[in-house]
């Protein structure tokens, strides 16, 4: 047993390496997030947060519970799969609140943003110059936007 | 779909878009697919975007190029996209050569660059398969930024922490589309998940020539462009 006498400075070594050893399981404990590796290695709440995050654009399925008559306009034209806030633009507050009034739409901008022609669209796709096509009268005038072939009068 | 949203809807209404229930995240594989012969470059995505998810000025989580091959020269295309394509592109006349858009976003691949190289477990694939950052824990060393191969990821200006598309992750939870697939007038995008059996994208997929962004890189891509040029890089 002559050969362990000498071993107190290897116990005080192990001794200080449980207490550290230990020290790390406490600190982990509080450090490491409680989620983390619930489905990998990341945070598994961070995907509730995510999805948790404002949504802006209400969706057609929302606007068309209360305007069901556009949707009735818009069935038999050619804008019948372009969704609502395509042109509208983000009304997930005006979905939660009717008081709030969405903007007044620009036809002449909206209008020219698809249809304005050039070589680099599909060649099937209905385009103008808008100049020659109007020459400035406004496009509602002759094409109501939710259904936009011309009904009475005139020529296609 | 519609009962989907729509119960979802009255939590999101409430604030509290986390309480809606009928959600499995193990029923859902998302994907996208892009059917390039009607894009027409309006921009609409790329604005829907950056209004649904409070994208910085000069940043882009999806972003849409018009490509112009010239007769047979398909290894040098030009390529623009001013301002992401934001505002639409410069109208052209008549031209030789051949053009077409092509919207881009993260491809939320199923073997990712970008979740493997992160050194802190910032990001990660979600069990339904969509990339995302949990940008608490990001520390913004951008090795995610570097090993995107598509270009996808950007450092937040203001947060110093790498952002990227989630595939609108906060409304497809609830049954509805993304912002880009919504706000799309030409039904050029469209949101998929690959593990409901009734998804049209399955039939789509084995009717089409259907094509990923550089297959050779082994991403996993799940963003499916339907005539996709050759000389797309």
């Amino acid at each position: 047993m002559n050969r362990f006498k000498d071993t107190g400075h290897l116990l005080r070594f192990a001794f200080l390496f449980v207490i550290a050893f230990v020290a790390f399981l406490i600190i982990r404990h509080f450090v490491v997030p409680k989620s983390f590796g619930e489905y990998g290695h990341y945070r598994g709440a961070a995907i509730g947060e995510i999805a948790a995050l404002p949504i802006h654009f209400a969706g057609h399925q929302t606007c068309e519970t209360c305007h069901a008559d556009i949707l009735a306009t818009k069935a038999p034209g050619k804008h019948a799969n372009v969704n609502c806030e395509a042109c509208h633009g983000p009304l997930a507050k005006h979905a939660d609140d009717p008081s709030i009034t969405p903007p007044k739409l620009d036809t002449a901008v909206l209008c020219i943003r698809c249809h304005a022609a050039s070589a680099a669209k599909p060649k099937g796709f209905p385009q103008v110059d808008a100049d020659q096509h109007a020459g400035g009268v406004p496009c509602e005038t002759c094409h109501q936007p939710h259904s936009p072939a011309i009904q009475t009068g005139g020529t296609k | 779909m519609l009962p989907a949203a729509a119960i979802a809807w009255k939590y999101v209404l409430a604030g509290t878009p986390e309480e809606s229930p009928n959600y499995t995240m193990s029923d859902h594989w998302w994907s996208m697919l892009i059917d390039i012969p009607k894009c027409i470059g309006c921009g609409n995505c790329v604005r829907a975007c950056a209004l649904e998810n409070d994208v910085p000025e000069g940043h882009f989580r999806t972003w849409v190029e018009r490509y112009h091959v010239t007769d047979y020269d398909m290894v040098n295309p030009q390529v623009i996209s001013p301002d992401g394509g934001k505002e639409g592109f410069p109208s052209v006349p008549e031209d030789a050569g051949k053009y077409f858009f092509v919207p881009k976003l993260c491809n939320h691949c199923a073997d990712s660059p970008c979740t493997q190289v992160c050194p802190v477990g910032a990001t990660f694939i979600s069990p339904d398969g969509v990339v995302l950052i949990d940008q608490t824990y990001c520390l913004g060393c951008a090795y995610c930024v570097q090993a995107c191969p598509y270009g996808c990821r950007y450092i937040h200006p203001e947060k110093k922490v790498a952002d990227k598309c989630t595939l609108c992750y906060h409304r497809i939870t609830k049954g509805l589309t993304t912002a880009c697939c919504e706000s799309c007038p030409t039904g050029a995008r469209q949101l998929c998940d690959l593990k409901d059996p009734n998804d049209p994208i399955h039939a789509f997929l084995k009717t089409h020539h259907v094509q990923v962004l550089k297959p050779q890189m082994a991403t996993g891509a799940k963003v499916f462009y339907n005539e996709l040029d050759g000389s797309v890089r």
